[in-house]
């Protein structure tokens, strides 16, 4: 089960609006998929950033995976807690793990993201 | 894809399934670093059916098996096993493989997967008077038990008294009702054992082994482990930190090479190599935090590409990033640094003594 009050990409990233700003991180299921996270390259605070388009990078022990900007708009904040410790995003990736916090250039933008449900029926045909 | 007589094993306890060499194998169950740090700390369980194992047989055993490695078969005393590479004669590495020696005529090689059609081939191509190849690969089953608990859970299954079984050594025996080559090898930097047996008995072991080891922690591994853990070790994987276009003297494998035997499938150029150095030389590296380094990235020193990173990791044992890579000899010594491009900028990267781990003694 995901949060219902967040919204989704089809990329497994999640969003949650809070006033004009979107925070946003990975959701278990890209989570559980990358395995033990070793390192998230975040956006600088100040960086520019385009809905559906890199803004970082995720490492596991395994892999390295692109990091989506689920909405355009500008960094206002990250999560400096990952650097020390990057397995909080494995650990709890719809609350501790959270990665940056976005403020909107357009609020219609957040409103086309995938709904809860969307989003479960995307994970459904991605999984197995 | 091919399977392994294990595949449906793995599948049940939870593991997520890659192409490796050709095979359907496990890259992980519970994650990476928790099967990591079992191994470290109690024991693991490898699958490794997908490895090579040929017989290699006759009167004229001894003689051909001096030609294709590098390491000396004649030093070796009957159930003692070599680690060697096996070059073509301009000193390239055609594989690395282990070498059991039977007695004089009787040998059994153990090559990776990723060559075994290419290992047997190569070998066979360079083999000469009275002798017999096999490759048993298919019927031959192979499984690791890695760790510090490695001895007391196989030894539950078995009489042959584990401790007489030196590093690099193997016996017959017979484990859990089953003929095997018990073999005190590994691939992780830990003690362990490397079993093989007829590859249908290949689940019946695997459980008996889990049910004995389950009191101790014992936990199955993948290869995303496997990795850590051998990189960890410093231990060679083929196709990464050499290939067909390394030679072991650029891998640092110097100690393998054994000039005194006599003449070998590329001894002189390897002993060139060995007296008038080399353009590249492999060395380990550590990296402060941030990304890891990876195969294939690029090592700068004074703005210009001078390497390739060959292997690198997160490492869960040390905490830190660590990698192996070849550099111009210059660069070579312990506290040396360098720098690896990463998705378009610079990390600094330092020489440190390798292997990165090594384990503490038994008591």
């Amino acid at each position: 089960m995901v949060p219902t009050n967040y919204k989704y990409t089809k990329d497994h990233e999640w969003a949650k609006m809070d006033g004009k700003k979107v925070v946003m991180g990975v959701t278990d299921f890209a989570a559980k998929q990358l395995g033990d996270i070793v390192f998230v390259d975040m956006p600088q605070v100040g960086t520019k950033v385009e809905a559906g388009k890199t803004m970082g990078v995720i490492e596991s022990v395994k892999t390295v995976s692109d990091l989506f900007s689920p909405v355009s708009g500008k960094i206002v904040a990250r999560n400096d807690a990952i650097e020390g410790d990057p397995a909080l995003v494995n650990q709890d990736p719809f609350g501790k793990g959270w990665l940056v916090e976005i403020e909107l250039a357009n609020p219609a933008e957040f409103d086309r993201l995938l709904s809860p449900k969307d989003y479960e029926d995307h994970v459904a045909h991605c999984g197995h | 894809m091919k399977k392994t007589p294990l595949s449906a094993v793995h599948e049940k306890l939870g593991g997520r399934m890659v192409e490796f060499a050709g095979f359907s194998m496990p890259v992980q169950y519970t994650g990476i670093i928790e099967e990591h740090t079992a191994v470290r700390t109690k024991a693991g369980l490898f699958d490794l059916f997908h490895m090579g194992e040929f017989w290699l047989t006759g009167p004229d055993a001894l003689k051909n098996v001096q030609k294709v490695v590098t390491q000396d078969a004649e030093a070796l005393s009957d159930r003692q096993i070599a680690y060697t590479p096996m070059c073509r004669p301009d000193g390239s590495i055609v594989d690395d493989l282990l070498v059991y020696r039977w007695n004089a005529e009787k040998f059994f090689l153990v090559v990776n997967a990723s060559n075994m059609q290419k290992d047997f081939d190569w070998i066979k191509s360079q083999l000469s008077g009275n002798y017999e190849f096999e490759d048993h690969s298919e019927k031959t089953g192979l499984i690791a038990i890695q760790g510090p608990f490695a001895q007391e859970i196989l030894q539950k299954l078995t009489r042959q008294n584990l401790k007489a079984i030196k590093f690099y050594w193997f016996t017959s025996g017979v484990v859990n009702g089953v003929n095997c080559i018990i073999s005190r090898t590994g691939y992780t930097g830990e003690d362990g054992f490397e079993l093989y047996f007829p590859a249908e008995k290949s689940e019946m072991m695997w459980n008996a082994l889990m049910e004995a080891g389950k009191p101790l922690g014992l936990q199955p591994i993948g290869l995303g482990a496997r990795d850590t853990l051998r990189l960890e070790a410093r231990l060679m994987l083929y196709g990464n930190d050499i290939h067909d276009q390394t030679t072991p003297i650029e891998a640092n494998l110097d100690w393998t090479v054994k000039f005194a035997k006599g003449p070998f499938n590329a001894s002189d150029v390897l002993k060139k190599q060995k007296e008038g150095g080399t353009a590249k030389t492999l060395v380990g590296f550590e990296m402060g935090k941030g990304p890891a380094p990876r195969h294939g990235y690029a090592i700068f020193s004074g703005g210009k590409k001078v390497g390739e990173v060959t292997s690198g990791t997160m490492s869960p044992t040390l905490q830190k990033n660590i990698g192996l890579g070849y550099v111009p000899p210059s660069l070579k010594e312990i506290g040396k640094t360098f720098e690896i491009e990463i998705r378009g900028k610079m990390y600094p990267a330092t020489v440190i003594q390798t292997p990165f781990y090594v384990r503490k003694k038994d008591k």
